[in-house]
């Protein structure tokens, strides 16, 4: 489930933005360093699914902070109310959703800063920190049970 | 189209009127602006053309000169005609957003209206903010007066918005001297200035919905010094653009201008090397010091700061023996902004000029004939002698006891 193929194209999640990869001179710079978001014409572009537009490689959807991150959250759907919560706050617009219904974390853009985390409202909550480099499998086996209300 | 505004044939208008009917013949679309003396009037003209419906254009009124230029971006990155004015504190408030503005090639004109820097706060002329502005990246044209600072603000849109070219462009002028003497002012007819400047044609403007653009991207080290450099190339490369310009200029008004004004230069002895108002009175005195006592006295006057034109001042400059340079700034420490640049283009020619600096005209001190007579007169000394016979540096005008710095080492 949390596979999400709402990939943009190929390039996403491919180009670090320390890579510094291109080997350009002063000469083939933009002018005024001012860059297209998307290629070709982009008329109505905002009517239209992310995995349908035209990034270009200008455009930071096209690029990964992933590396920034030092602890992930962990998505469990079969706690979570849909409440969109976690969207809302959301600093880098990394959770994914679609019609109103929470599909999962943007792992290329999550800086891991645990705001959705604090607001989900669900017992247990529906997104938990984890390290990163604990598999999904183990992270969903290790998720708490639901506590018990005081009094 | 807008209302038509009645022009004669010869009009009697102060620097500041001149640069404002520049801008309604430009028919600006955006005027960011807060008021500082003595440039207020431009934009409250601005003002009014937009009230009584001269220009169709927007004036937007702001809460300092940080947001004024702020707004002059932002409205030029979504591709309109803009403009604003300002001097001194203002010009330094803006200072941070005069190099956005270049970064981001956004051909705004700036109308300076030159004015010194408090403290002690003083409303009146110098140059302080000009030098101020001179590594920002913009294009600087400087008017000696009122018909210069009209003929020069509308060169000023045509020159920024060339595709070659956009940059944003300074128009200085003295402050008082030039901005609040009326003068007799001949303007091009309307339809003849608007079509010197031509239509405004933005490249990547905010406001295309088919291709969205990211304005002011975060480079590092991976691209900054890139981007830097090819700003540097496109104001080097304007040079000829401007000659284009100023050439073009003359076809509809008569009036010849150059990167570099000379006057009585070919068989000139000394010289002396001035912006701003003080190129007329040093002219005059060159005038009368050749007829009274045959001192061969030439002036030369940058009339394009930025980019400096290194190579026309050294060939206007190198025959000559001896050369005052005129800053209308205080020194902070060091030579004069303005003679360190002259000299530096004359240390590359083979007959090396004797260079002295004068430092005169602070905060608006007047500056005579008598007083350039007396430069040239002791040019001519050095000249005769061999070498600078007195301080390297010196305060021209200055009262209670003389101030001057650095003796020539010979022997």
């Amino acid at each position: 489930m949390q596979d999400l193929k709402l990939l943009a194209n190929d390039n996403r999640g491919q180009r670090g933005l320390e890579s510094g990869s291109s080997l350009e001179g002063w000469h083939e710079v933009t002018q005024g360093c001012i860059l297209p978001s998307f290629e070709g014409d982009a008329t109505g572009i905002a009517l239209k699914k992310a995995e349908e537009r035209t990034y270009s490689n200008h455009n930071s959807y096209t690029a990964t902070v992933a590396s920034w991150r030092v602890k992930k959250p962990v998505f469990n759907i079969d706690v979570c109310i849909d409440c969109q919560n976690c969207w809302v706050w959301c600093p880098d617009s990394s959770i994914l959703s679609r019609d109103k219904q929470m599909l999962g974390i943007d792992y290329d853009h999550c800086k891991g800063c645990e705001v959705c985390v604090e607001v989900c409202p669900t017992n247990p909550k529906s997104l938990l920190m984890f390290s990163e480099y604990t598999p999904l499998d183990e992270a969903l086996s290790q998720w708490p049970e639901k506590k018990k209300k005081e009094k | 189209m807008a209302e038509k505004y009645d022009l004669q044939e010869r009009e009697v208008w102060d620097g500041n009127f001149a640069a404002s009917q520049a801008l309604r013949q430009a028919q600006v679309d955006v005027v960011a602006a807060y008021p500082i003396t003595p440039s207020t009037p431009i934009v409250e003209n601005y003002g009014n053309y937009v009230a009584n419906g001269y220009i169709d254009g927007e004036f937007v009124m702001v809460e300092s000169e940080h947001a004024a230029m702020s707004g002059c971006v932002g409205a030029s990155a979504a591709g309109g005609r803009v403009s604003t004015a300002t001097s001194s504190q203002g010009f330094a408030l803006m200072a941070e957003v005069l190099y956005q503005a270049s970064g981001m090639r956004l051909p705004i004109v700036l109308n300076v209206v030159n004015r010194a820097l408090a403290s002690p706060l003083n409303v009146r002329g110098d140059h302080a903010d000009m030098y101020l502005g001179r590594d920002s990246g913009w294009i600087q044209l400087d008017a000696f007066n009122a018909q210069e600072a009209y003929d020069l603000a509308l060169c000023a849109f045509r020159i920024g918005e060339n595709h070659n070219v956009r940059l944003p462009v300074m128009v200085h002028q003295d402050g008082f001297i030039t901005s609040h003497t009326a003068q007799n002012v001949y303007p091009l007819a309307d339809e003849v200035a608007y079509n010197f400047v031509g239509d405004f044609q933005p490249v990547d403007d905010m406001l295309d919905f088919s291709r969205p653009v990211t304005y002011g991207a975060q480079t590092e080290e991976d691209w900054h010094f890139e981007h830097k450099a090819r700003q540097h190339k496109a104001l080097m490369d304007s040079r000829p653009i401007i000659d284009e310009v100023f050439a073009d200029f003359e076809k509809v008004s008569g009036r010849k201008y150059n990167r570099v004004e000379t006057y009585d230069m070919e068989d000139a002895e000394v010289a002396i090397v001035a912006l701003g108002t003080t190129v007329e009175t040093a002219r005059v005195a060159a005038k009368e010091l050749r007829a009274e006592e045959g001192i061969k006295a030439g002036v030369v006057a940058i009339r394009c700061f930025r980019p400096f034109p290194f190579d026309n001042v050294r060939d206007a400059l190198e025959n000559v023996k001896s050369v005052a340079v005129l800053d209308r700034s205080s020194p902070g420490g060091a030579m004069g902004a303005f003679f360190n640049e002259v000299s530096a283009a004359l240390y590359t020619t083979a007959n090396r000029p004797l260079v002295t600096n004068f430092i005169y005209g602070l905060g608006g001190r007047d500056f005579s004939i008598a007083e350039a007579k007396r430069i040239f007169k002791e040019q001519k000394a050095h000249a005769d002698a061999g070498y600078i016979t007195t301080d390297i540096q010196q305060f021209s005008g200055l009262r209670g006891p003389t101030l001057g710095f650095f003796q020539t080492k010979r022997g």
